[in-house]
């Protein structure tokens, strides 16, 4: 149902003091965080769940959210990302409480409210974004009630300069069976999708946790997840990962998103945070040297600089903003591209970035 | 593939049911690519009212019929070394795939551009298509191909009733249904086999969505999806006819990407390069799919998703036929990316078809797998609830949105069971009446998330009906205005009027914002200036640009008012941004050119009401509105514009009023001394038969407000006078009806001009070959006139200065005249672009909307001088019929519009260009075998001299029984045929539908008739086996004396500039 009159005014305050109202679902509560928005047309629950987007007040653009309601974790474990909601934080224009889809367990508020996230509907989520993308990603918080005058955020503790990985990594090394070649994931706060991807194609998956010294583990090659915040925060497994790339065996290594920061960093390269990032499923990638051109799906607020390291290639380059968008070492087997082959959500045309780092850990 | 250096478009020809001003669209986007990338364009298309036949689109032009020998004749004459199939619809993809199996295209060296023959025959052919995608493990519906009736039968059985028939190579459908049992498959596999060579019997996917997916592809094989669509109809109403949602609404992230790779798989397999459509089912309760179809062409679809989300397609689709890469292509909208990328929405769309069904006799009226609709519109929101009722609003069919309409339904459940065009007004209906979300699912398969949505708008309905006394309050007028209640709405709804309810929201500051349509969901900055209004924001994207030109576009494509307006919007605006005005243009019609972004400063995918013109207005204070352009329907809003203190730029609407209110244009035309038939305003019966008998039968009488049958009609006696007021209207002194004389055997003429301050700028005048009662959108009408005395013409030009001179007009005008012998009546006036002027302006060259809106303007004009009658070249215009796709419909012209298109061609004689007109409104002529009935004595005799003629070039003559006695008594041999309705044998219509007749002359009698008749069988007859039908004595007589003159398969074929 749309937002009915008598719900719970709620608002969200920016850093620069604007203010935008709207009104309450899900579970109320006071929340801060950065505000970046996602222009993705569908996938929410996969999305809220994606660890990459821990510390952020999300909004989405699209404006009628909760059409398809939300699929029951238990049935339908593939349809979450991870075991958590990690946003702090919904914004949309339009909310939608529906519970029709034959998959749907629950209505995205109660979802929301079980897992004790803010939801604010009713807002101009356009005016926000076009606030955002001119003004640069920004610091806020979602209130209850009407705004009184002269609130502000400047308060708001960037989760940037927290390590948000450390919130979201796995506590433990936990070993996937596979009969195939044996990955180790490295786990800044990896996508479900990622992990089954490898699976799918009958990896042996052993995934650790970003700060497990790693580098000198028994692999066939290894694959450094997406995660969410500032790569730089990351310096143990940049730390690991140098160790890896430096090994006298050459093993194969890859990495998605955060993972490819993190191996640009390992590397000698330098990372810099996007202005309001890349939060899209529409996301379209040249591969550096071809004709071929390659539709993604992002989410990310940091990017690699594109003066690599001696020995490093830009592989992959956004044609929107010419962004750096995949590294690769000119002669050694590491690769790696800063959008989401697992999809989900978006496009999966990608994936065959699976099948190509798999060949080279066959071939390796 | 070497670049091509000249390349040949082919275009659509006359607007028709499942061919509409879409293809103008995508056919003028064609055009300007390949200007773009400097390659020389020829184009074949007889319509004459599209923009893509306007000076400067295409380099060669041959306003000639799309058929395979013509453009066979053009490719000779030319040698294109290339040709563009996909952007003039099914009858470009099929003259294409013609003129390559006969080997016109190898032989003259011509490369098909853009996707390969061979895949749009793997598209065309069910059985290779279903071949073709199992090579990839895409599903597809179980289905078998078949020749035979029997054969289609034998499937049917194996693959389990209810199963849907299709025909291969169909437009729109046609030939499509549904059967549940034998003998409804027997029925429809007979008909489709008629017009096609084979049948597709196939699962039917009863209740499964209906999904779509736009797909763009080059030719380095990089692939995108532009747009994903979804229809509120389930599987089981063409896609034409159901209300179609962007982005789909019901589909999670799986679903969508899933079958978003199936396209993308599919299109790179079939080796589509530019655009194509794919259609879907999806089980509402799984994952399962099938691909029901993929169009590798532009299509109605195509037009829309450009539309939607304002990704230029036909443009791109173009520069990749010939070989540009995706990411060459720049973005316009943002200005500052390319075209590889996929639209993403922040912002909902919604479609919906207009019908004109109550305009045809007998014609069924349910709407189902295929097309009916003329015309569609899109609406833009931010929430469903405010596009859906935006656009029940848009189609101009005078609803005020989904609810508070002033019709109820009798049977609601006969409704809900088998749709017509008002079925979601029933289910809004059926939902407040108390059945359930699920009652009504289980009834109609539409996915619950859609009907909780009309259940909203129901709800809100009663919320504000609930608190009638008081003033409304803010928050609910907030929630009413978010859910796309218009303030008329919720006047209706409160007991209050729409002026107050505008005043009070304005008090409260409830204001509509204005969003900008920027392809990334703002992602990006974007320099576009695509913009629509929503009530669900508090921010507008753009600010007032003062000082604009705002020009109001006409609306849906309907009966009467069609691609002709749009080509007057658009060179109106052309000509204002040509004098240094900024433009703004409104309209809300996703098949037309005028509301391509780039014509115009600014575009408003809006509604033309009243309300939102004004949001309009008053937001962007332009210097005036240009209400002249798009046909009625603004033209309609002008008096009210005005009163709410809008400037109209052109004829003050108070001489508008003086032209459209009856009583006053009467007693001008009195004091002009200027005559007009006799007409009174009746309020009853009684008082028409009065009048009736005082003047004498015939009288034609026009209801003020309809409830069902033909607008219009002529009645020829008392008992037919009783039997119209009773059946088709109410009259009453609330709505009353005009009566007037119907003058018999006259000449009509009309009389297109352009005037400045009451002075005459340019005129033309065009003469109808049909007499008086045929409506003018009908009738066919040539350029300059080859009957009239040159008195009358004399007559006609004093009279209309008069009136020009009285009504002050500035801009464009027309009168409608008939003439008996020198004695001139005026018909009709109206201050407007009228239907006729691009036809006008094409054979006069002289751009009559470009002077107009320069005299509107107040820019400095001077009379044209010139006469039309010195030209070298007869301009002959013909109406396009669609009564093939209208099943049921009786087959004639009368007063009342029911073409749905039009084309025009050129000779150096009358005979020349009507034989091209009528061959490409799809006149084909299968042997000389004619089967004959004139009605009344009268015409009997007057049709004679045409026999002999006939009789001279060899015709064999069949009829039906006076006829054929009166024809034998008069030296004819005749052999005669039973009437229908008799039985007995030879019969007419066995004769008709065995293929032994090549034509049939069916000349009804005057009078309307009530009954199903012999006539109305034998002429339905012809048009559901595809025999040329003529029912107009003048027409006819014209075609036979043409055809002495010149061979009907040896036309001249020159381009436009050889006249």
């Amino acid at each position: 149902m749309t937002a009915k009159g008598g719900s719970m005014a709620g608002h969200l305050v920016l850093e620069d003091g604007t203010v935008f109202e709207g009104s309450v679902f899900g579970a109320p509560g006071t929340s801060d965080g950065e505000v970046v928005f996602n222009t993705g047309m569908v996938g929410y629950p996969e999305t809220l769940t994606d660890p990459s987007y821990r510390g952020e007040i999300l909004t989405l653009t699209y404006p009628l959210i909760g059409n398809y309601g939300v699929p029951s974790f238990t049935d339908a474990k593939e349809r979450f990302e991870s075991d958590d909601i990690h946003v702090r934080g919904l914004i949309v224009s339009d909310y939608i409480a529906a519970t029709d889809h034959w998959e749907a367990a629950s209505s995205l508020g109660n979802w929301l409210a079980d897992e004790d996230v803010v939801g604010l509907t009713g807002v101009d989520t356009r005016a926000l974004t076009m606030r955002l993308r001119s003004e640069g990603t920004m610091l806020g918080r979602i209130v209850m009630g009407k705004s009184a005058g002269r609130s502000h955020a400047r308060d708001v503790i960037d989760p940037n300069s927290t390590h948000l990985v450390g919130e979201v990594t796995s506590k433990e090394v936990k070993v996937h069976k596979g009969t195939g070649p044996h990955i180790i994931l490295v786990d800044c706060g990896s996508k479900r999708s990622i992990l089954t991807a490898l699976l799918e194609r009958g990896c042996k998956v052993t995934t650790v946790p970003c700060e497990h010294p790693f580098s000198e583990m028994d692999a066939d090659g290894f694959m450094v997840s997406n995660g969410p915040g500032d790569p730089t925060k990351c310096d143990p497994t940049i730390d690991e990962l140098r160790k890896v790339m430096k090994r006298k065996d050459t093993v194969p290594v890859s990495g998605i998103c955060l993972g490819t920061q993190i191996m640009a960093l390992a590397a000698g390269g330098r990372t810099y945070k996007l202005p309001f990032g890349h939060r899209s499923q529409n996301q379209p990638c040249h591969l550096i040297g071809t004709d071929s051109y390659v539709i993604t799906s992002q989410n990310h607020g940091f990017a690699v600089h594109k003066d690599l390291p001696r020995g490093w290639q830009v592989w992959y380059r956004n044609l929107n903003d010419g962004s750096v968008e995949g590294i690769r070492h000119r002669t050694k087997p590491f690769s790696s591209v800063q959008f989401h082959p697992e999809a989900r959500p978006g496009p999966t045309d990608s994936s065959g970035f699976f099948d190509s780092f798999l060949e080279v850990v066959r071939d390796g | 593939m070497a670049r091509p250096k000249k390349v040949l478009v082919l275009g659509s020809g006359g607007l028709r049911i499942g061919q509409a001003g879409e293809f103008d669209y995508s056919g003028s986007q064609a055009l300007k690519a390949m200007r773009e990338e400097g390659i020389e364009t020829v184009l074949v298309n007889p319509n004459i009212a599209t923009i893509q036949t306007s000076e400067g689109m295409a380099d060669r032009l041959y306003l000639l019929p799309v058929d395979h020998d013509t453009v066979a004749r053009v490719i000779e004459r030319e040698r294109p070394d290339g040709i563009l199939l996909g952007f003039g619809g099914q009858t470009g993809l099929n003259v294409g795939v013609e003129l390559n199996d006969s080997g016109v295209l190898k032989r003259f060296k011509v490369e098909v551009l853009g996707t390969p023959i061979e895949s749009i025959k793997d598209t065309e052919d069910r059985e290779r298509f279903v071949k073709r995608l199992d090579e990839i493990d895409v599903k597809t519906a179980r289905s078998k191909a078949c020749t035979t009736v029997k054969q289609a039968s034998a499937a049917a059985e194996r693959i389990g009733f209810p199963v849907m028939v299709r025909s291969a190579y169909a437009l729109g459908g046609m030939g499509s249904g549904v059967a549940r049992n034998a003998r409804e498959l027997n029925s429809i596999a007979k008909a489709a086999l008629a017009t096609a060579p084979q049948v597709l019997v196939e699962e039917f996917l009863e209740g499964w969505k209906e999904v779509e997916y736009e797909v763009v592809r080059d030719s380095y094989d990089n692939c995108i999806t532009v747009c994903n669509m979804e229809n509120l109809d389930p599987m089981g109403i063409h896609t034409g006819e159901s209300i179609v949602v962007a982005p789909s609404q019901t589909l999670t992230n799986d679903e969508y990407h899933m079958l978003r790779e199936v396209a993308i798989r599919t299109v790179r397999h079939l080796g589509i390069v530019g655009e194509c459509n794919i259609q879907y089912g999806l089980d509402p309760f799984s994952n399962d799919y099938r691909v029901i179809e993929v169009n590798a062409r532009l299509s109605r679809s195509s037009a829309l998703a450009s539309k939607a989300t304002g990704y230029p397609l036909a443009a791109v689709a173009a520069h990749l036929a010939v070989g540009a890469s995706l990411a060459s292509i720049p973005n316009t909208v943002t200005g500052s990316t390319v075209a590889f990328f996929e639209p993403a929405l922040d912002y909902v769309v919604v479609k919906v078809p207009r019908w004109d069904l109550e305009r045809f006799r007998w014609v069924d009226t349910c709407i189902g797998s295929q097309m009916k609709s003329v015309g569609e519109v899109m609406a833009i929101g931010r929430t469903f609830e405010e596009a859906l009722q935006k656009a029940l609003r848009m189609i101009g069919t005078g609803m005020n949105g989904l609810v508070l309409n002033r019709f109820e339904f009798e049977d609601l459940d006969a409704e809900l069971a088998s749709p017509t065009e008002r079925r979601v007004f029933a289910v809004a209906e059926a939902l407040s009446d108390g059945l359930t979300i699920d009652e009504v699912h289980d009834r109609t398969y539409i996915d619950r998330w859609f009907l909780h949505r009309i259940a909203a708008i129901g709800a809100m309905r009663k919320e504000l009906t609930g608190r009638k006394k008081g003033t409304p309050w803010p928050d609910v007028l907030k929630r009413a205005k978010r859910l796309g209640f218009s303030d008329l709405q919720i006047a209706l709804a409160t007991g209050s009027t729409q002026a107050k309810v505008r005043s009070l929201r304005k008090k409260y500051g409830i204001l509509p914002v204005i969003k900008q349509i920027d392809t990334l969901a703002a992602e990006y900055p974007a320099t576009t200036n695509y913009l629509y209004m929503t009530y669900s924001g508090t921010d507008h994207d753009v600010e007032p640009r003062a000082g604009a030109a705002m020009v109001l576009g006409g609306g849906s494509y309907r009966i009467g008012s069609s691609v002709e307006f749009d080509w007057c919007c658009v060179n109106a605006v052309r000509t204002a941004r040509a004098c240094g005005y900024l433009t703004i243009m409104v309209n809300c019609n996703p098949e037309t050119v005028s509301t391509d972004y780039d014509i115009c400063d600014r575009l408003y995918f809006e509604e033309l009401s009243l309300e939102r013109v004004l949001d309009i207005y008053e937001f962007e204070l332009p210097e005036g509105v240009i209400v002249s352009m798009g046909g009625q329907e603004p033209n309609t809003l002008a008096p009210m514009l005005h009163k709410k203190g809008v400037r109209i730029l052109g004829t003050s609407p108070v001489d508008i009023d003086r032209a459209e209110d009856r009583n006053k244009f009467s007693s001008l035309l009195d004091r002009l001394e200027i005559d007009q038939p006799q007409w009174t305003e009746a309020s009853s019966i009684r008082e028409a038969a009065v009048f009736a008998d005082r003047v004498g039968f015939p009288v034609m009488i026009r209801p003020s407000y309809v409830l069902s049958g033909a607008a219009m009609a002529v009645v020829w006696d008392r008992e037919s006078l009783d039997a119209y007021l009773t059946r088709a209207t109410d009259v009453n002194p609330e709505t009353p009806v005009v009566v007037s004389k119907f003058i018999e055997n006259a000449k009509e003429v009309e009389f297109d001009g352009v005037a400045s301050n009451g002075e005459i700028l340019l005129y033309a005048i065009g003469e109808h070959v049909e007499n008086a009662g045929v409506h003018s959108g009908d009738a066919t009408v040539v350029i300059p006139p080859q009957r009239l005395y040159v008195e009358t013409t004399r007559r006609i030009k004093q009279s209309a200065r008069k009136i020009v001179s009285a009504l002050d007009i500035t801009g464009p005008f027309n009168i409608q005249f008939i003439a008996q012998e020198n004695r001139l009546k005026v018909i009709e006036c109206n201050l407007r672009a009228s239907r006729t002027f691009p036809f006008a302006s094409k054979v006069l060259r002289k751009n009559f909307i470009d002077i107009a809106t320069k005299a509107i303007l107040g820019e400095p004009v001077s009379r044209v001088e010139g006469s039309a009658l010195d030209l070298d070249l007869v301009g002959v215009k013909a109406a396009q019929f669609s009564f093939s796709r209208l099943k049921g419909a009786d087959p004639t012209m009368g007063v009342a519009m029911a073409s749905t298109g039009e084309v025009a061609c050129f000779g150096h004689d009358m005979e020349e260009a009507l034989l091209s007109a009528l061959r490409s409104v799809g006149l084909k002529m299968n042997g000389k075998t004619v089967l004959i009935s004139t009605g009344p004595i009268e015409t009997k005799r007057a049709f004679l001299p045409a026999l002999t003629k006939m009789k001279e070039m060899g015709y064999r003559f069949y009829a039906t029984s006076g006829t054929a006695r009166f024809m034998r008594r008069n030296g004819f041999d005749t052999e005669t045929l039973r009437w229908p309705l008799d039985g007995g044998k030879p019969n007419s219509i066995e004769h008709i539908s065995n293929g032994k007749i090549g034509m049939v002359i069916n000349i009804p009698k005057n009078n309307e008739e009530e009954e199903l008749s012999n006539d109305y069988l034998i002429r339905r007859a012809a048009i559901d086996n595809e025999v040329p039908l003529f029912t107009n004595l003048r027409l006819t007589e014209r075609l036979i004396e043409a055809l002495q003159v010149h061979d009907f398969d040896e036309l001249p074929v020159k381009e436009w500039s050889e006249y």
